[in-house]
Order: structure tokens, then C-alpha cells, then sequence
């Protein structure tokens, strides 16, 4: 019997027996149904990735306006059409290292100030022609210069000049910074013929699949593209099919409709996983949920109200109910251990209604409620989350009230303009991005209104630096500041919770983002 | 009032409990609306009669009170809807000429745009108190009563007895409330009981979206909404609300039809 | 003229003025709602520059009046112009997604439509008698619930469970006839139990309040069976309430069925108007907006002139 189940195996390695061929033959020869689905998967794994099938995904996050260009991506479905079709520079991979995409390697200066990108040769984009460094320039051009709408505009500002110079594509900063190389692998960053001056929604890429069908807010359909340089993208066709409502998500996942979906959520992935067919991937990640105070503005000006308010926080239980355990605590800090230098030796806060109400009486608060708004957008659960803060800060005699904010305009009316409300952070590839983005007096995005100069200080001092040790020694101190001094009450970390159907394999690990950094379509396969 | 039929017995009894339960909540209700007593979506047991929903509050408490908010924003803005819209619909029909159709094109013009997105964009401009609740989806439901009241009445108001009592040159309001608003009164009672209903799901869905009453309130519609994601894992606590307000809609209509018994006997029908 | 197609005329002209208030109406609420189109498109990404350089590029810091008015000026022309945040052709989106929402509002009118009349008419023929009773609970039962639970239960016993029908309602023009009916089959019984209720009990409610009148017992006497009498002399006399709350409940299922879109995924024009709505996308709010107004119009024009025709009296003015 042993003998002809391995050469089954073989057959299967071989890719000359199907799933239904070796279950039942398996059936035969008296090996339990789940013994033989094991030895399956197992023979199937040695055979490596298989090429074909049509992947479906079913993703939250598109709408009916979404546009292909790169510089317009602000949420999942289009982030995952971009991954699809399109390739940055470099990558960050799973370990946090950069990886090499179009550009085949990258050069500082010793003074962290010149990066030069040699290219890959030959590379072709989905319309013929061949990608050159022109492209490149062009592309970061578009993403940088004074008419730019691009979501990566931000972090592009550093840059005080661009050359392409034969094969290699250079950058010249106007001040030391040893991560730029992660900037330049942002998702909007993604290579386009002619930096995409004229068309930039065309959809033309270097990526392994190619636009065939693109019906915003309700699919996007890809083909393998025939001259892709690279030999991942292992399928026939990937389609992103777009399902926002939860319950319907989980719902095609486990009829079979699509074969791996993003945004589980946290109380029912227990529930799903449990479906014999799926396997919850649930990966740790930078995002964190927050609730942010103006540090400029009363009553939030008072150091001691913004202390206790971070103690009257029952993280744990936050932890436990919103995210059922798919997350881990938050420190009032934006950094947690998923990121390169962090310092695990800083002290965890934990929830304490005594020291809550001690902090809150030495601040002299005058009593009046302080108002928290919120929405179910800000972040999944975040209006149950809000319930249980209040509930836990009028055990402490602070009386916090809730106030719902509509969806529709949260992030452009409520967020980083009302001094006290929830909000959602995707986390960065490094410190410096995360600190930069929000936390410098200047950013624009310093949605705590965190104001401190010997904070700016240290962070261009940590950006010069480049022994790691002492670097991490630095971004400790800054932790410290933020987490004592800080407007950011961040009780928790979520992990990034997808979900995929047995029949797909090849899942790695990767805390840069949701289904695997957007690389599903390039790393799976059909088993 | 004697021979109440069986069916509107029930009907009375089920909204009078209904009713009652929303009045004396805080009395009835086992615990702290807002509290957190339990593990999230625990069953039933005999300290959680419902169980828990999806953050551990305890289930019975949250219904009760989702209770009262909903019945009390339904009643009052079926209310408001039936009084600015039938007598508006009965004065457009009795008055015809311009002020019909004044007033019939400004109905078409706010029935034209989607209630859902009228409601939507209007709550997105003012903020959102349980009275502007109240008021917005009273006054955008009234176009409804209006239209219905209107076209009975138009065609009440052709018929022989009208026309008979307009020689007799009785006034407008004699002929709205003896001639008119008696012979329409069957199809509105009728309506009232199915717009009481969709008004209970009209907040609902506007929780479902986001803009109905603030947190910790509750009402079913934001209950069905916060635990509608165990359904498909066969977690009942989402079908509780939604059984209570299939139950509150079928008493309240079962009254509804005994009501509109009673006034076609009244005219000495044959029953 | 005779005076119905003089009536009609006037119906029609009435009907475009009050699509150009009607676009005013909407066009004044979306400049009310706070935000705009540039603000929603970059979201928690965005910078002042970026913010400066896409309202440049999206024409919003021209005056409200004057987008509207040349917004107003493509539509005469018939062109409804280009969606402010991802550039497409208004007309050619909309007109796939108006197309797939017709296609699922008449399935569910087919049906739902002679359905509840005729149960209407059963209720009135057995009045008091159970067979009225069990529609009425029925009915009633079917409209009490959240339309969106009503699907979550069809999705997790049919779909999941079962495995008979898909939960997704895609369709695309690749699709035939058939496979189209298959997929658009559980929204299509969801839309028909909640449009049910209202249609079958005016039905009802209109008939039994005829079945007093003097002329019913006239035919009564004259020794008609029951359903005659109630198909024959009643059911043309409820007429106007009736095809009233049909057409009130046809244009529900064209412009008010944005939950079940969202539940069975179909991609319908209710989700296009509200994520427009959501990106403060003017133009295809607009575009949306007219189209919806439109239908509403349109079948409330028919109804007007149905209830008419019906009633000699209206027919004929003295």
C-alpha cells in the first residue's frame, strides 16, 4: 500500500493526478479522507508552484470612482490593482529588508544623501515598449513636482533633485536620509511608460498581469501578461471582485465564489475558521487604532487630562472584545515591535482606574463632559471601542461622551481637525517614516498637534545616523516622549486578518501589509 | 367595544406590551443599558435571558431600550408624517385649480430625489438629535400620506354626496372632515399601520448606515446591525430585533385592520 | 385635441421642468454638504498641496453657479459629462448600471406585481376567513423584517449551506438570459417579499371599501359569483389607489434598493449614487439624481393618467 501511495504522491508532484483522482484512489486503498488530504497537500507542496487557474479575491475597500492611476490610490481594491499590474522600484519584504524590483540594486552616498537605482534591463510594459530610466523619472515626476495630486507627495518632499543617467535612476535629497530607499517603495510609486503624463488611469504596467476588464466598485479583471520579466504570477487571470459588505465577503469565501478575501472581521474569524475549506491568515502588523487628543487645545493642553485618559483605557479588554485577539496591546506609542530598532524594555501601560483618577483630579478638569467623535469608519469596532472607554473612564470619574460622526466625510471634517476623536494609522515601513509623518512639529499630518522641539531634534539627528545602536537608542528616547508626553492614546495594534481557501498555497508571512503586502497574485498558487 | 375579534385582541395586547416595556424601560430592564456584564455573544442563560451581543452587553437590557428609542422615534414621526400629509393631500384635493398643483409638483420634486439619499445628505449638513431625527424622516416621509390622501380624495370629491353638499354650500373644512375624510379613512388607517412599520425600518437603515441615534443608544435596527455578522454562523442574537419588530409591525397592523373593520361596518356595510 | 393627450402634454412638459429643479434641488445639497470632491478622493492622505493641485485640476475653485450651468448646458447637448475622480464617461457607466438595475427591478415587478394583486383580490374574495389571514401575517411578516436580514438568512441557508444559488449577483454582458435570471434570483425574491405587503394590502384595503357600495349589491343581486363581482365591478373602481401604490412601489425598486446592492453585491446604480455621494462626485450625482428623478416621474405620470382613464368621472369633467 505504501508504495503505490507514494507513487501517487509522485503522480501528484508531477502535476498528473488531480485532487479527486488521488482522494478517491486514496479512499480505496483504506487511508482516512483526512490522512489522504494531508498527503495531498504535502505532495502537492514538493511539486513547488503550479502555473494556471483564475484567482478571484474578494476585497473590501472599492468604490465606483476609483481610477487605475497610481497617484489616487487610497484604499484596498485599488492598492490591490496596482500590485497586480504594476511594480515599484524596490520592495520591502517580509523580514524588512529591501528587496530588488526594477531596480536591480540601489547606492547611497556615505553621507546618505545621493541614492542612485541601477534598473533591470529589458523590462517591457504591457503596451511593448521598453521600460528605461526616462520612465522612471517621469514617473517620480508626476509624483513629486508642484502639480501633483498624488497620495505620495508627502513623502516625496526631501527630494531636491531627480536624473536619469543610462541605466541608473539617481536622487539627491536636501538632507541625510539613510531610509530613503523604503520611501521609494511606496504602492504609489508604481512605474509607468512616460511616468503616465499623458494617460495615467491606462492601467499600463511592468506587472505580470495586464488590464482586461475594469469596472470600478464592482471588478477589475486581469490576464497573465506574456513577456512579465520575472517568473512569480503564477496564474491565468486574477480578478478583484469587489464585496465592501462583511457578512457577504465571508459569505463568498465559503460557497467557493472567491478564493481568498481581505478584512475578516476579528469576531468571526474564530467562526470562519472553523469552515473546513478556509484557513484565517492572521498577520501582525504596524496599523494601529487610536484615539487622538490635540495636545494645543483645552482641555487636551493639560498634560495630566491626557494621562489619565491613557490609563482609563482597559486595553486588554479592547484587545479582547474588539479585536477578539487578532492584535496585540498598544503602548501610546505609534511603534511596536513589528518595526526595525524597536526597544522592547519600554514600560507597558496598563489600565489603572486609581492612577486614571488621580492624574484626572491633579489636572483640575472642571467636570464639563469632554466629547469624543467617532465613527464606524475611523476603524472596525471603533464605535464599540468607544462604548468601553467611556465605560471604563466613568469608573474613574471622567465623563467622557461619545459622539457618532457620519462615515461619509470622517477623515476630511472630524479627523485632524476636531481636538478629540478616533482614528486609524496603517503604520510605516521604519520609525523615521512614522515619526516624520506625524509626529514632526511641521507634518502635515500631526494629528495630535505634538509640538516639541527637542522631538524634531532627535529625529534628524536619528536620521544622520547610521550605527544601528545608537540609532535605536534614539527612537527609544522618542518613544518615551510620545508615550508620556504625547496626544495619542493607542490601546491597540490590529493584525492584518485575510482569509484564503485551501486549494491556494504559497502564503509567507508579511508584516508590510494586507494579503502578503499585496502579493498574493504573484506569490500563490493553485495547488 | 365589545366583540373585539381574537386577531385584534392580540394586536392590542402584543403593542400595549410593546408600548409599556418602552415607557417603563429602566424599570423592567436587568441591566445598565451601556453596561458591559459578559464574554462577547455569550447564549442564553438564566443571568442573560438573550444572551450577550457583540461586545458582552447583556442582550435583554439592549432590546428594551432599542425598544423604546425605536417606538418612540417611529410613533412620532408617523405621526408628524400622517398630519402634515393628509391634510395637506385633503386640502390639495378639496381645493384643486393651482394650490393642488403648487403643492403636488413641490411632493413630486422631494419624491423625485430618493428618500434614503435626501435623508443621507440632509443628515450629513445638520447634526443629528433625535428631534431633527424625528422631524427629517416625518416631513420627507409625509410626501407619501399626501399622495395617498390626494388621489382618495380626489376621487371622493367627484362623487354625488360631495357635489351635493358643495350646492348646499356647505365650506371647505364641513366637507374635509364630514363629507371627505370619513370615506378615506379605510386605505389611510391601512397606510398608517404599514408606515408606522416603515418608519421602524427607516431608522434602522439609517443606523445600518451610520446616521441614526448616538452610541450607547441603541434601537433594533442598530442592534440587527451590530450583531448581523454571526448570522451566517448561525449566532441568533441579530434575529431578536428583527423578530421584535416583525411582531410590533404584524399587532400594530392587526389594530390597523380591526380599525378599518369597524369604520366599513360603520357605514352599515354587510360586514 | 382630445383633452387626455392634451393632459399628457402638459404631464410631460411639467415632468422636465421639475427635472431642472429637481437637479438644482440635488446640486444645491451636494455644495451644502461639507467637503468636496478633492478632500474625499485623497482622504486621510491628503496634503494642502495635493488638495490645491486636484481641486485646480477638477475645476472646483470655479464658482458653484457656473458648474452648474455648464453642467447644465452638456446635458441639453445630451452629454452628461466625465466623473470628476476616476475620469470615465458618465453616460457609458451609468448606462451599464442603469441597465442592470432595470433588468432587476422588472423581475422583481413580473413577479411581485400580478402576485400581490391577485392575493389581494384572494384576500378580499375570503375575507375574515383564513386564507385572508395567513396572507395578511404573511405579508406583514415579510415587510417587518430589515430587507438586509432577510438576505444575510437567504445567503447562509442557500448559498452557504446549501449551495443552490450564488450569493454574488454579478452579472455581465458576457452572461445569457438565463444565467443572468440564475445569478440576480435571491435579490430578486428579497426585493418581491418587501414590495409585496404594501401593493397586496392597498389591493385590498381600496376593494373592500367599494364592496359597501349600493352598485355591488345591484350585481350581487344579480346573481354574480363573489370573485366576479369583486373582479368585474370593484376592481376597476379601486383603480387609482391601486396602480398608485404600484407605481410608488415600482419606482422603490428602481430608486431605493441601495441595501440589497450592497448584501448580494450587484452592482446595481444605488451603490454608484452613493459612492458618488460619499466622493462629493458632483457630476455623477447629478447624473444619478436625473436619471432617478426621471423614472419617478415618469411612472407617477402613468399613474396620474391610469387613475384618469378609470374613473369617468375625472374622464369627463363637468
Amino acid at each position: 500500500m505504501n508504495e503505490q501511495i507514494t507513487h501517487m504522491a509522485g503522480q501528484v508532484t508531477a502535476g498528473k493526478m488531480t485532487r479527486r483522482e488521488f482522494m478517491g484512489k486514496a479512499a480505496a486503498l483504506g487511508v482516512s479522507a483526512a490522512m489522504a488530504s494531508t498527503m495531498f497537500a504535502d505532495a502537492a507542496r514538493a511539486a513547488g508552484p503550479k502555473k494556471g487557474g483564475d484567482l478571484k479575491l474578494g476585497l473590501q475597500g472599492g468604490e465606483s470612482t476609483n481610477s487605475l492611476d497610481p497617484a489616487t490610490y487610497a484604499s484596498s481594491v485599488p492598492y490591490m490593482n496596482g500590485r497586480h499590474f504594476g511594480d515599484t522600484l524596490v520592495e520591502v519584504a517580509a523580514d524588512g529588508t529591501i528587496e530588488s524590483r526594477l531596480a536591480e540594486s540601489v547606492e547611497g552616498s556615505a553621507d546618505a544623501k545621493v541614492w542612485t537605482f541601477k534598473l533591470r534591463q529589458g523590462v517591457e510594459f504591457h503596451n511593448g515598449k521598453t521600460m528605461t530610466s526616462e520612465d522612471v523619472l517621469k514617473t517620480m515626476e508626476r509624483h513629486s513636482n508642484e502639480d501633483s495630486q498624488s497620495g505620495a507627495l508627502g513623502i516625496m518632499k526631501g527630494i531636491e533633485s531627480m536624473k536619469a543617467d543610462g541605466d541608473n535612476f539617481q536622487v539627491t535629497l536636501t538632507e541625510a536620509n539613510a531610509d530613503l530607499p523604503y520611501l521609494l517603495s511606496d504602492y504609489h510609486l508604481v512605474i509607468q511608460p512616460d511616468g503616465g503624463m499623458e494617460n495615467p488611469g491606462a492601467g499600463i504596467g511592468t506587472g505580470p498581469y495586464q488590464v482586461e476588464v475594469d469596472e470600478p466598485g464592482v471588478r477589475h479583471v486581469f490576464t497573465k501578461f506574456a513577456n512579465y520579466w520575472n517568473d512569480d504570477g503564477h496564474f491565468d487571470s486574477v480578478e478583484n471582485v469587489v464585496i465592501n459588505d462583511a457578512t457577504a465577503r465571508t459569505a463568498a469565501l465559503q460557497s467557493g465564489q472567491v478564493q481568498l478575501a481581505n478584512r475578516i472581521e476579528p469576531k468571526v474569524a474564530d467562526l470562519l475558521g472553523r469552515a473546513p475549506n478556509i484557513t484565517v491568515q492572521s498577520t501582525p502588523g504596524r496599523g494601529h487604532y487610536v484615539f487622538i487628543m490635540h495636545c494645543d487645545t483645552a482641555p487636551f493642553d493639560n498634560n495630566e487630562l491626557r494621562t489619565a485618559l491613557k490609563y482609563a483605557v482597559n486595553r486588554a479588554d479592547l484587545v479582547d472584545k474588539v479585536l477578539r485577539g487578532y492584535g496585540s496591546l498598544g503602548n501610546d506609542m505609534p511603534i511596536n515591535a513589528a518595526y526595525p530598532l524597536f526597544d522592547e524594555t519600554i514600560e507597558q501601560r496598563e489600565f489603572s482606574i486609581e492612577k486614571a483618577a488621580e492624574h484626572y483630579k491633579k489636572s483640575g478638569h472642571d467636570g464639563s463632559p469632554i466629547i469624543l467623535r467617532v465613527a464606524d469608519g475611523a476603524f472596525p469596532g471603533a464605535v464599540d471601542a468607544a462604548a468601553l472607554f467611556q465605560q471604563t473612564a466613568a469608573q474613574a470619574g471622567i465623563p467622557l461622551e461619545i459622539k457618532r460622526e457620519p462615515n461619509d466625510g470622517y477623515w476630511s471634517e472630524v479627523w485632524n481637525v476636531q481636538p478629540f476623536c478616533a482614528s486609524y494609522w496603517g503604520g510605516r515601513p521604519v520609525q523615521d517614516q512614522m515619526y516624520a509623518t506625524a509626529y514632526l512639529s511641521t507634518a502635515d499630518w500631526n494629528d495630535t498637534r505634538f509640538k516639541v522641539q527637542a522631538f524634531d531634534d532627535l529625529l534628524f539627528a536619528a536620521r544622520a545616523e547610521l550605527d544601528a545602536d545608537k540609532r535605536k537608542g534614539i527612537y527609544s528616547q522618542m518613544g518615551h516622549m510620545v508615550r508620556d508626553e504625547g496626544g495619542l492614546i493607542c490601546p491597540m495594534f490590529n493584525n492584518f486578518v485575510d482569509a484564503s481557501n485551501n486549494t491556494l498555497d504559497g502564503w509567507e508571512t508579511d508584516p508590510n501589509g494586507e494579503l502578503m503586502n499585496g502579493q498574493v497574485s504573484r506569490k500563490m498558487w493553485f495547488v | 367595544m365589545k366583540n373585539i375579534p381574537l386577531s385584534a385582541l392580540i394586536g392590542l395586547m402584543f403593542t400595549g406590551a410593546y408600548f409599556f416595556v418602552a415607557i417603563a424601560a429602566p424599570l423592567i430592564a436587568p441591566y445598565g443599558m451601556a453596561e458591559v456584564v459578559g464574554d462577547v455573544w455569550e447564549p442564553a442563560s438564566a443571568e442573560h435571558l438573550l444572551g450577550t451581543d457583540n461586545i458582552g452587553r447583556d442582550l435583554l437590557t439592549r432590546m428594551i431600550y432599542g425598544g423604546r428609542t425605536t417606538i418612540f422615534i417611529a410613533a412620532a414621526a408617523t405621526l408628524l408624517s400622517f398630519l402634515t400629509g393628509t391634510s395637506l393631500g385633503l386640502l390639495a384635493a378639496v381645493m384643486g385649480g393651482w394650490a393642488d398643483q403648487a403643492l403636488s409638483r413641490t411632493v413630486d420634486l422631494i419624491m423625485s430625489i430618493p428618500t434614503l439619499i435626501l435623508a443621507l445628505v440632509i443628515l450629513a449638513i445638520v447634526p443629528v438629535t433625535v428631534p431633527i431625527l424625528i422631524l427629517v424622516m416625518g416631513l420627507l416621509d409625509a410626501t407619501r400620506p399626501y399622495r395617498l390622501s390626494r388621489s382618495v380624495a380626489v376621487d371622493i370629491n367627484v362623487m354625488d354626496y360631495v357635489e351635493a353638499a358643495k350646492l348646499r354650500g356647505e365650506g371647505r373644512v364641513w366637507i374635509i372632515f364630514r363629507e371627505i375624510l370619513p370615506n378615506a379613512l379605510s386605505p389611510l388607517v391601512a397606510e398608517f399601520g404599514l408606515r408606522f412599520i416603515f418608519m421602524v425600518l427607516f431608522i434602522s437603515t439609517l443606523s445600518f448606515l451610520g446616521l441614526g441615534v448616538q452610541p450607547p443608544l441603541a434601537d433594533w435596527g442598530g442592534i440587527v446591525k451590530e450583531n448581523k455578522d454571526g448570522i451566517v454562523y448561525g449566532i441568533g442574537a441579530a434575529l431578536y430585533p428583527a423578530v421584535a419588530i416583525a411582531t410590533l409591525a404584524i399587532s400594530v397592523n392587526l389594530v390597523a385592520d380591526w380599525v378599518l373593520n369597524r369604520t366599513t361596518s360603520l357605514k352599515g356595510g354587510r360586514g | 385635441m382630445h383633452p387626455i393627450i392634451k393632459l399628457v402634454f402638459q404631464r410631460l412638459a411639467l415632468g422636465i421642468l421639475l427635472l431642472f429643479g429637481a437637479s438644482a434641488l440635488i446640486f444645491g445639497l451636494t455644495e451644502a454638504l461639507p467637503g468636496d470632491a478633492a478632500q474625499a478622493v485623497l482622504g486621510q492622505s491628503a496634503t494642502p498641496e495635493s488638495l490645491a493641485n486636484l481641486r485646480e485640476e477638477m475645476g472646483l475653485n470655479r464658482p458653484a453657479l457656473t458648474r452648474y450651468f455648464e453642467w447644465l448646458g452638456g446635458i441639453v447637448q445630451g452629454d452628461l459629462g466625465q466623473s470628476l475622480t476616476n475620469k470615465l464617461d458618465i453616460s457609458e457607466s451609468i448606462g451599464k448600471r442603469l441597465g442592470n438595475t432595470l433588468f432587476l427591478a422588472c423581475v422583481a415587478a413580473i413577479v411581485s406585481v400580478p402576485l400581490a394583486i391577485f392575493l389581494g383580490l384572494l384576500a378580499v374574495r375570503f375575507r375574515n376567513r383564513w386564507p385572508d389571514k395567513l396572507i395578511s401575517a404573511i405579508t406583514l411578516t415579510t415587510v417587518s423584517i430589515p430587507e438586509f436580514l432577510i438576505g444575510y438568512v437567504l445567503v447562509y441557508f442557500i448559498s452557504v449551506k446549501l449551495g443552490w444559488f450564488s450569493s454574488l449577483a454579478m452579472i455581465n454582458d458576457t452572461m445569457t438570459l438565463g444565467q443572468k435570471l440564475y445569478a440576480i434570483a435571491l435579490p430578486a425574491f428579497v426585493l418581491t417579499l418587501v414590495v409585496l405587503a404594501q401593493m397586496m394590502r392597498m389591493t385590498r384595503a381600496a376593494i373592500l371599501n367599494l364592496m359597501q357600495s349600493a352598485y355591488i349589491e345591484t350585481a350581487e343581486l344579480k346573481g354574480l359569483s363573489t370573485f366576479q363581482v369583486i373582479a368585474r365591478h370593484a376592481f376597476p373602481n379601486a383603480i387609482s389607489p391601486i396602480v398608485n401604490v404600484v407605481m410608488l412601489n415600482l419606482a422603490y425598486l428602481v430608486v431605493g434598493v441601495v441595501v440589497v446592492e450592497v448584501v448580494f453585491v450587484y452592482p446595481g446604480m444605488g451603490q454608484y449614487l452613493v459612492d458618488a455621494v460619499t466622493k462629493r462626485d458632483v457630476p455623477v450625482v447629478l447624473a444619478c439624481g436625473v436619471v432617478f428623478a426621471a423614472v419617478y416621474i415618469g411612472l407617477n405620470m402613468v399613474a396620474d393618467i391610469v387613475s384618469i382613464l378609470a374613473n369617468p368621472r375625472l374622464r369627463h369633467p363637468k
